[in-house]
């Protein structure tokens, strides 16, 4: 029974390192295939099934007028304009996760909880139905095809994200952490800034992952507000399909559109392994 | 420096959480909120405290309005009943934390943590983390860290509720301990809590609190010994003081079917609808007493709890032993007829054997 049971432990686990894994890996072995060597029938390993060339990936890299597709620009503004949302997004969410958890608002019959799904209310509604508004709005401030237009796009995507994740952390600290800060001599700020904030770095590095995260795979309103200036990354990919699909340079630009969210999963990961999410507020 | 207070009034939705609150609390006293849960007592903490404004009423520190003076800066140190300690720094620099904020000197800093966490026994866990530690240690740290600032007012939230009996009992000496050294002869101490033991043990002035409103202030031996109300006779007895409904007339105090003779300060009550209150430690078993039955029985420590009932009259009677009964078996019982109190219908204490309020 026992030996059945471990049996079926790893096999699972096995079946699903595999399940996870093996995408990856065919990705990575089509990436150094040419035409023939993807067309000819199911090859696996390098050198004895195929030879491999990096034609997949020198196109990346080629400019265009040499018949590549360069993506190290549209990489370089998807990161940068990831990472430019993602922080605005934390840190006005959180502030604002902070005040709605904390302090009482009431303008009418809105109260905090109506402010709260307001904010959630921005995710609900499908994308198209926001596209054509956005895209009036940025063109009335002249901010389309521009990396600036992108940040506060994202900013209004992502700061949801940010909001109802904090705001639900911030419930579960105590009120009278804050309180104690206060009596202990902190004005509000302080308090907020050296006694909260410590305790919220569980909170604040999920939600960044997920501002991080959703940022960084969307498509949609990079292609709907971007043109010739500024191109992100997704968008870019796309731009490799032609009347033949290049197998080779699609794997090999999945592979590295996708390494800068294995590597923020890793770092999480060491966080979560440590305990320190579970276990920072009793 | 006195606290004073006037008429505070609270009253956050349809419910008063304090009502026309007054007192004036002397340096260097101890003074104990009696009150059950939701009486308003946090309320009243968090009002001396700053971390609540009171709809009307004032709040007077050393001669100052203290209501326009915010929590940060009004130098009080407050021990709630949850162990709250800030969770990201070690025990060293839970303690400090007050200390760090006025910028004091690192070298000072340590002297007075150290010596903090001599007074509460934790000498050598300043490097642990809050939450390696057991309940009473982290109400331990948070009560050093109220210590060490050597604040004027320092407020206790029923600091020994959440802990276990033992822990509580050892903790309890260690406040009287920490109290009675005398913490700084300008200290004004308020502890709050629902236990009347509590109260009877650290001896100092009481206020009875229920419902938002002071029911009666005095010391603890007053308020046990003459409480103004049945209120407050429930308040401050644990178990409650049992309340019978009872007749008086011929130097006999009659109820469902028994006659017991009335000591003397009862005898001269005639009003109808006097309540007979006696304490569940002043009855005793007793063979040739009144037949009882068992409604429940209750062994707490060395203790036996007996919820007895005859006809419509509900008592509750503690005996210093452990025994064993059934429910449904008859008991007989003998009253200390001569501890009995006497409200009238209204509440208001008529007679007590320490000789009434009104003399």
């Amino acid at each position: 029974m026992n030996k059945l049971y471990t049996f079926l432990k790893y096999f699972f686990i096995v079946f699903w390192a595999v399940f996870v894994v093996a995408p990856f890996l065919w990705a990575l072995t089509t990436s150094f295939k040419d035409f023939q060597s993807v067309n000819g029938g199911v090859t696996y390993i390098p050198w004895v099934d195929f030879e491999p060339n990096l034609e997949g990936w020198k196109v990346l890299i080629k400019s265009p007028a040499k018949g590549g597709v360069d993506i190290v620009e549209p990489y370089f503004n998807s990161l940068f304009v990831t990472c430019t949302a993602s922080f605005i997004s934390i840190v006005l969410g959180t502030l604002s996760a902070y005040a709605l958890s904390r302090y009482t608002f009431k303008a009418g019959f809105v109260k905090n909880n109506d402010i709260t799904f307001f904010f959630i209310s921005q995710r609900i509604m499908p994308p198209i139905v926001l596209s054509i508004p956005f895209f009036l709005f940025l063109s009335s401030i002249n901010l389309l095809d521009s990396l600036v237009g992108l940040i506060l796009v994202y900013i209004v995507l992502l700061m949801p994200i940010a909001v109802w994740i904090m705001v639900d952390f911030f419930n579960k600290v105590p009120r009278e952490i804050d309180e104690t800060a206060l009596i202990d001599g902190c004005n509000p700020y302080q308090a907020f800034l050296k006694v909260v904030l410590p305790n919220s770095i569980p909170g604040l590095i999920v939600a960044g992952m997920f501002c991080i995260i959703f940022g960084w795979i969307d498509f949609f309103f990079a292609f709907i507000l971007t043109f010739t200036e500024v191109q992100l990354l997704p968008v870019k990919i796309v731009a490799l399909n032609s009347s033949v699909t290049p197998w080779w340079s699609l794997s090999a630009s999945a592979l590295v559109s996708v390494a800068p969210l294995i590597i923020v999963a890793f770092i999480v990961e060491r966080y979560l392994s440590k305990g320190n999410l579970s276990g920072a507020i009793k | 420096m006195d606290l004073v207070a006037n008429n505070l009034s609270y009253k956050p939705d349809d419910q008063y959480h304090l009502k026309d609150v007054s007192f004036n609390f002397k340096e260097g006293n101890l003074y104990t909120i009696l009150g059950r849960t939701l009486s308003g007592k946090t309320t009243l903490l968090k009002t001396i405290a700053g971390l609540l404004t009171p709809d009307s009423g004032e709040i007077e520190f050393d001669g100052k309005n203290f209501l326009k003076i915010p929590v940060w800066k009004r130098n009080v140190a407050m021990v709630y009943q949850q162990f709250i300690n800030y969770p990201h720094l070690n025990v060293f620099e839970n303690i400090a934390f007050p200390l760090k904020q006025r910028k004091i000197d690192q070298s000072i800093i340590n002297e007075k943590v150290m010596d903090a966490l001599k007074s509460v026994g934790l000498l050598g866990y300043e490097n642990r983390k809050i939450q390696e530690l057991s309940g009473g240690q982290q109400q331990r740290v948070s009560l050093a860290r109220s210590l060490v600032k050597n604040a004027k007012i320092l407020l206790l939230d029923e600091p020994l509720v959440n802990l276990d009996y033992k822990l509580r009992e050892q903790l309890r000496d260690e406040f009287k301990n920490l109290f009675s050294k005398g913490l700084a002869d300008e200290t004004i101490l308020i502890y709050s809590t629902t236990d009347p033991r509590e109260t009877m043990e650290l001896n100092g002035e009481v206020i009875v609190l229920d419902e938002g409103k002071v029911l009666q202030v005095g010391p603890a031996k007053e308020i046990f010994e003459n409480p103004n109300s049945l209120k407050v006779a429930e308040i401050s007895n644990d178990p409650p003081m049992n309340i019978i409904e009872a007749k008086i007339s011929d130097n006999q105090i009659r109820f469902e079917g028994i006659d017991v003779e009335a000591p003397q300060h009862l005898n001269k009550l005639t009003e109808d609808g006097l309540k007979i209150g006696l304490r569940s430690s002043d009855i005793e078993l007793n063979e040739n007493g009144h037949e009882f039955e068992v409604e429940l029985a209750e062994i707490s420590g060395s203790e036996t709890l007996l919820h007895l009932k005859r006809g419509d009259t509900k008592i509750i009677v503690s005996i210093e032993e452990v025994l064993n009964f059934k429910i449904h078996d008859k008991v007989k019982i003998n009253f200390k007829i001569d501890r009995a109190y006497a409200f009238y219908a209204d509440g208001k204490l008529a007679s007590s054997p320490f000789g009434s309020l009104n003399g």
